[in-house]
């Protein structure tokens, strides 16, 4: 075996063979399912609890239109009982509804008293409930003046019930012509999911990297190394080593919440083996076939085929950048100086990434995702929306001729750095390094 | 000559490291690499590893230029080593073997003679991290010397080493060198330098300033102090060519030792004291390597 592949294949081994990478890349997926579970696990929860909310009306006309749902009993309470009902606040009653005027005459005669913060969902089903009523009487009354026609009034009662029913359904024109249903919100997902994907694997395999030429510049066998193998095989045997650690990890996620899912939509399609009462209002009538369709009409192979292009610039990239101010200091307390603006930059790039999902098409997103130090976090954002070619390509081009540049650079920096111990060295000098033989 | 450098010129930003070094290092034979820290002896064996290149000058190997490929003839023990922490032993040892150009049958052949030879067996499957400073040298030197290379370059190889593994070590350098192994050793430690050194060269302020044979170099480094054995108790001699330095009784006799001034031979010397005095023995001094050393640094 010749010896850069002996230095991938250690670099490789030992890292996957550790505990710790093992139990991490196990342990993930599940947390990450827990974590995504867990909220809507504890909103049933609350929805369990009834909550009791007493309706106090003065005017009679809207107690009866409080229908008790699952979540809230309403009560309607009258005059005798009136007396101090807020002494019950907190304990069998969650909230007050109180109406002093005819609402027609008065539309700010009514109030919602509670020690806690209301939740929105009953303040809108409050004020739906008012408001229909409300536009009745204000039908009522406007039939009893006699002025209109009844049959328009009929008209309009009918068309105010049956509301106006817009639903907007999104397409998109591909380039050849073809028109494809398209989901804002499902682009927005996958393009999220890639981003953090990116970001998180250049942050810890890119600081994986950093950790590894520390390792060996602080155990000193870097000069036992180098006298056997060119310091520019160890620095691609480590990139490219420690880079396959990261691919591992991501087809065995991959491999793992593939199982999930399918898991998940099995149950989902088959209802019957699920207690529904125990999901979330709103996820009972899932439209699973709905989703399934949408998530078959993203084109896969092409977000696929960009996010392993970008994945591997971005992470070749900054990998470099790391391995190379890495060998130019003696231990990580010196790393600070030069891995906080790289790190700010990552950030940036993240955050960019984040804020380009509402606006794709952006000068943020634009720009940010055609300069090569962020292009591979916000691209991914970009791409499931549907971007024109040369966008990509110009991208794809920019990225690839910068990481090859900086791996140059980097290569030339870390054969010296790695030889270099004490006194740390400014950029000035590092630049200086270059230009040895 | 197994190896020759001639004229290395090495520059870096801000100073010369190597200015026109030239050294022979003959085949078989144990060669010292001398000179105060920051000399240049690290850049130059770096050069001779092919770790960096000279801007001028070339390195000779077998008579032929140095190539690419002659990195798996040299063993290198630098100064600053250590071990992937990590690792076990054993591991570690097939993977430096291997990178050295062994297949992984060879490795491992090799490796089972070493072990035994030191009597670290046990130490296989155990992690770097658990050895101590002692041990982790002990597989250091064996990864040296793993790949049977014909030249061998100990950078300060018996630091951290007790007494009696310091000992093996010498023993194993001096039977690398019967087998026909030539070694560079470079080290401060100037007894071991009397003990195993056939040439030394001597690198100070970048330039070889001293190079050669050690026994001529301590020749020609004699301070012309000579050592008497007189019989009898009392010397009051006085002469232009010679100065007493210290006298000592000693049972009998008197201890002299005398410096000798250049006007004249050892011989006329010893023929000035016979005239007067019964001599027991004589002897001359000859500097120690350490002498030698600092005389040749501080001039």
């Amino acid at each position: 075996m010749n010896k850069l592949g002996l230095v991938i294949q250690r670099e490789y081994i030992t890292r996957v063979r550790k505990k710790s990478f093992i139990i991490l890349t196990l342990l993930m997926p599940v947390l990450m399912v827990t974590l995504s579970l867990v909220p809507l696990w504890l909103s049933t929860l609350n929805d369990g609890s009834e909550k009791n909310i007493a309706v106090i009306d003065n005017t009679g006309i809207y107690a009866p239109l409080f229908k008790s749902t699952e979540a809230y009993q309403f009560q309607v309470i009258g005059e005798p009982q009136q007396q101090d009902p807020e002494s019950r606040l907190g304990k069998d009653l969650y909230a007050i509804l109180q109406i002093t005027e005819d609402l027609n005459k008065d539309p700010r005669a009514v109030s919602l008293t509670s020690q806690k913060q209301a939740p929105q969902e009953l303040q809108s089903m409050i004020v739906r409930t008012l408001n229909e009523k409300v536009t009745q009487q204000k039908l009522d009354d406007l039939s009893s003046s006699g002025n209109v026609d009844n049959e328009a009034i009929v008209q309009v009662r009918s068309i105010v019930e049956e509301g106006a029913r817009v639903s907007l359904r999104t397409l998109r024109l591909d380039s050849d012509g073809g028109v494809s249903e398209s989901s804002t919100e499902l682009a927005t997902i996958i393009g999220m999911l890639f981003t953090i994907l990116i970001y998180m694997f250049i942050l810890m395999y890119g600081n994986m990297v950093m950790q590894a030429v520390l390792e060996e510049k602080k155990s000193r066998i870097v000069e036992v190394m180098v006298s056997s193998v060119k310091p520019v095989n160890l620095l691609i045997g480590k990139v490219v080593g420690i880079g396959l650690v990261g691919v591992t990890q991501l087809v065995i996620w991959g491999i793992l919440m593939g199982f999930f899912f399918s898991a998940l939509s099995f149950f989902i399609a088959s209802p019957g083996q699920m207690d529904m009462a125990a999901m979330p209002a709103g996820m009972g009538n899932f439209d699973m076939e709905g989703i399934m369709n949408r998530v078959m009409s993203v084109n896969w192979p092409e977000i696929g085929f960009y996010f392993i292009l970008f994945f591997i610039g971005g992470y070749i990239l900054y990998a470099s950048i790391f391995a190379m101010f890495a060998s130019a200091v003696d231990s990580e307390e010196d790393t600070g100086q030069f891995m906080t603006p790289v790190t700010l930059i990552i950030v940036f790039a993240f955050l960019a990434g984040f804020y380009s999902v509402n606006n794709p098409d952006g000068p943020l997103a634009f720009w940010a995702s055609l300069i090569p130090f962020s292009s591979p976090i916000v691209m991914m954002v970009r791409i499931p929306f549907g971007i024109p070619l040369w966008e990509k390509l110009l991208s794809v081009v920019l990225l690839y001729g910068t990481f090859i540049l900086i791996s140059i650079l980097a290569a030339k920096i870390y054969r010296v750095g790695i030889l270099m111990y004490g006194k740390k060295p400014s950029i000035k000098e590092m630049i200086k390094w270059v230009r040895y033989k | 000559m197994y190896l020759e450098t001639s004229n290395v010129v090495k520059q870096y930003a801000n100073h010369l490291a190597l200015n026109n070094v030239s050294i022979q290092v003959p085949r078989a034979t144990v060669f010292g690499l001398l000179g105060p820290n920051g000399a240049g002896k690290t850049t130059l064996i770096r050069i001779i590893t092919r770790i960096t290149a000279p801007d001028s000058g070339e390195v000779m190997i077998d008579g032929r230029p140095s190539k690419a490929e002659d990195v798996y003839k040299i063993g290198y023990l630098p100064e600053e080593r250590g071990l992937y922490k990590k690792m076990k032993v054993g591991e570690q040892a097939m993977y430096l073997a291997q990178l050295r150009g062994l297949s992984k049958k060879d490795a491992h052949r090799e490796l089972m003679i070493w072990f035994k030879r030191f009597d670290i067996m046990d130490w296989y499957n155990r992690k770097v991290e658990e050895l101590s400073k002692g041990m982790q040298q002990k597989v250091q030197f064996i990864s040296t010397v793993i790949h049977n290379p014909d030249l061998l370059i100990f950078d300060e190889p018996f630091s951290g080493f007790d007494p009696v593994n310091a000992d093996i070590v010498k023993r194993e350098m001096l039977r690398l060198k019967d087998e026909g192994k030539t070694i560079i050793l470079s080290t401060h430690n100037m007894e071991s330098v009397e003990e195993l050194c056939d040439n030394i060269a001597l690198i100070h302020k970048s330039e070889v300033v001293l190079q050669g044979k050690v026994f001529d170099i301590r020749k020609d480094h004699r301070p012309d102090i000579f050592r008497f054995r007189l019989m009898g108790n009392e010397f009051d001699m006085e002469h232009p060519s010679f100065t007493l330095l210290s006298k000592e009784p000693y049972h009998e006799f008197i201890d002299l030792r005398i410096q000798k001034e250049s006007d004249i031979s050892s011989n006329e010397l010893v023929r000035l004291i016979l005239d007067r005095y019964e001599v027991v023995s004589y002897d001359e001094e000859l500097p120690t390597m350490n002498d030698v050393f600092i005389r040749t640094v501080t001039r």
